[in-house]
């Protein structure tokens, strides 16, 4: 089973980085991170905030895009080249191959991440000439971004398992915008009544809530982050993955191939 | 049981766990950030910025903002704080975003005049607010109305409540009550005259019978100010001419100053008082701001025994 997964993550890996799109983006990311640096110029004594702020909102988006562009093909590209009947043919299960196209696109993130958070730390050092020990949040906080790709990914999965490749690109970008307003999903249950408060309150557990993993603020003032949040974020990540995943080999299990 | 069966089983507890567990490690963040969605930082206080993020749907965005401002004021306001700084720039991006958001000027402005607890205690800021509310919607009377409160109770300048209510009853479909409002802050602040026109027109337009009786009640007190002001002027006459107050009415006549016994609207004499005007029985007088015994404050209700203009002499508007 392990040796199967691994080959299929492989494999997954190996397609995502040989698709151009990819390459685009991580350039756009790059240069936006780059951009950083003028737009610090810019600004009076805000460099290092502006640079950090603006670099790592460039990782979320750029991240979140090709999670969701790239999470939603793979099941519905396997269909249409009509590749997945070859894959299934062999002894794989279905969920393993579900399970595989997961890890293998979220080995591609965490290796584009890798790259970005590289940029972002040569844009930081050219502007403030060293890095201290201050720098180090901005790890946490990229460690909360690779957080919510899991996640993310994990919701185009689930949504391609059932749905057209541009209606779950719209519901996982969805999912993307209501987790990050997610508190203020909260602060509207909190001041509603009735069934209405009852409804808000569920929905805040049941959509993804990437507003506690948006750290980037902090971090650009340097604020610590206490380690059980890091705890928690890690487990709630892995805990919405595992559901949303969960669901998708429910579906897929079911799902007619024919 | 099939290997299908047992993947889709194994697929639900899997689900269920996972949720249990993602619902359980959210409740532990959210214990770790309490405040989490009031950040006592703004950082884009650019309405144009904004704009531009929301690509245009600026109704959306100002919903949200003025969500965002009403969390704001009700945390700050459940910790009794004393300082909201990030009122006036919430209320700001709101209502450039969405300039007919009338909710956003109407409560807003009580959050921002409201002594502190109670709001940021920044009456000036929320009459120019509501201002700024009236340029956007002109046509709109509440505002006008907010504005005239917020010049009463919170500023206590009455000439500008008057004339801000004033503004308001001019526009159409404008609550009667602007006027009467108008007329009222007008008497407060001293200005007899534009009262007693406020009163008047009042009076001649309104057909509600209570109305142009109270209007009337406001016209006697009106004119036993005025009177009670005259008495006072020829009392210090009387005492610049002759060296020492007066201590009766007799004293004035028989100077050749007063023709008569002054009378009040009941007929009855006012009283000469150690050089103070006063009327006989003020309690029959609501809303006059003269004329009572040191001490007293002015009564703002017509309560039983009150004088009733029709038995009263004269105070029909003149013309």
């Amino acid at each position: 089973m392990i040796h199967r997964l691994t080959f299929i993550a492989a494999n997954t890996f190996r397609e995502a980085v040989r698709d151009r799109v990819l390459y685009n983006l991580v350039a756009f990311a790059l240069l936006l991170v780059g951009a950083a640096l003028l737009v610090g110029k810019i600004s009076i004594g805000l460099e290092r905030i502006v640079l950090i702020n603006l670099g790592l909102s460039a990782i979320t988006v750029f991240g979140v895009v090709l999670s969701i562009f790239i999470g939603i093909g793979l099941v519905s590209k396997e269909i249409d080249k009509r590749t997945l009947y070859t894959v299934l043919a062999r002894p794989v299960r279905r969920w393993e191959f579900l399970l595989g196209k997961y890890l293998g696109l979220t080995a591609t993130l965490i290796v584009n991440t890798f790259f970005m958070c590289v940029g972002l730390f040569a844009a930081l050092l050219s502007v403030t000439r060293s890095l201290s020990q201050t720098d180090l949040p901005i790890l946490i906080a990229v460690y909360f971004i690779l957080l919510e790709f899991l996640i993310i990914t994990a919701v185009a999965i689930l949504f391609s398992s059932f749905s057209t490749p541009i209606f779950s690109a719209v519901f996982s970008f969805a999912m993307f915008v209501v987790g990050s307003f997610s508190d203020d999903l909260r602060g509207f249950a909190g001041m509603s009544e009735g069934i209405q408060r009852q409804i808000a309150y569920a929905l805040t557990y049941a959509v993804p809530n990437f507003a506690a993993m948006n750290v980037a603020s902090q971090v650009a003032h340097g604020v610590r982050l206490p380690l059980a949040l890091i705890l928690h974020n890690t487990l709630y990540a892995i805990f919405y993955s595992g559901m949303a995943l969960s669901a998708a080999v429910l579906i897929f299990e079911r799902r007619n191939l024919k | 049981m099939t290997e299908a069966r047992s993947v889709r089983s194994t697929a639900a507890i899997l689900l269920l766990l996972c949720a249990t567990g993602s619902i359980v490690s959210l409740r532990a963040i959210d214990r770790l950030r309490p405040q989490a969605t009031l950040e006592e930082v703004l950082y884009l206080r650019s309405p144009k910025a904004v704009k531009r993020l929301f690509l245009g749907f600026t109704g959306l965005a100002a919903s949200i903002y003025w969500t965002k401002t009403v969390q704001y004021f009700g945390s700050k306001h459940h910790e009794h704080a004393m300082r909201f700084d990030l009122l006036p720039p919430l209320l700001d991006l709101t209502t450039s975003l969405d300039p007919h958001l009338l909710v956003a000027y109407e409560t807003g402005s009580i959050f921002l005049a409201q002594r502190p607890p109670e709001g940021a205690g920044k009456p000036d800021l929320a009459a120019d607010f509501v201002e700024r509310g009236i340029r956007n919607n002109p046509t709109d009377w509440r505002l006008y109305y907010q504005l005239g409160f917020i010049h009463y109770i919170e500023r206590n300048d009455y000439a500008a409540a008057a004339n801000a209510f004033d503004r308001g009853s001019t526009v159409p479909g404008a609550h009667p009550w602007l006027k009467i409002m108008a007329a009222m802050m007008a008497q407060r602040g001293g200005d007899l005259q534009t009262s007693r026109f406020l009163w008047t027109n009042i009076y001649e337009s309104s057909e509600d019978r209570t109305i142009k009786e109270n209007a009337l009640v406001r016209l006697m007190a009106l004119r036993v100010d005025e009177e009670v002001s005259s008495l006072e002027q020829l009392v210090a006459g009387f005492k610049m001419k002759t060296g020492k107050a007066p201590t009766s009415w007799q004293e004035i006549i028989s100077a050749g100053m007063l023709r008569g016994l002054p009378l009040d609207p009941s007929r009855k004499p006012y009283v000469l008082n150690n050089g103070r005007v006063l009327l006989d029985d003020y309690r029959r007088f609501p809303f006059v701001r003269k004329g009572l015994p040191p001490g007293t404050a002015s009564s703002e209700f017509i309560m039983p025994g009150a004088l009733r203009p029709k038995d009263a002499r004269a105070v029909q508007p003149k013309h």
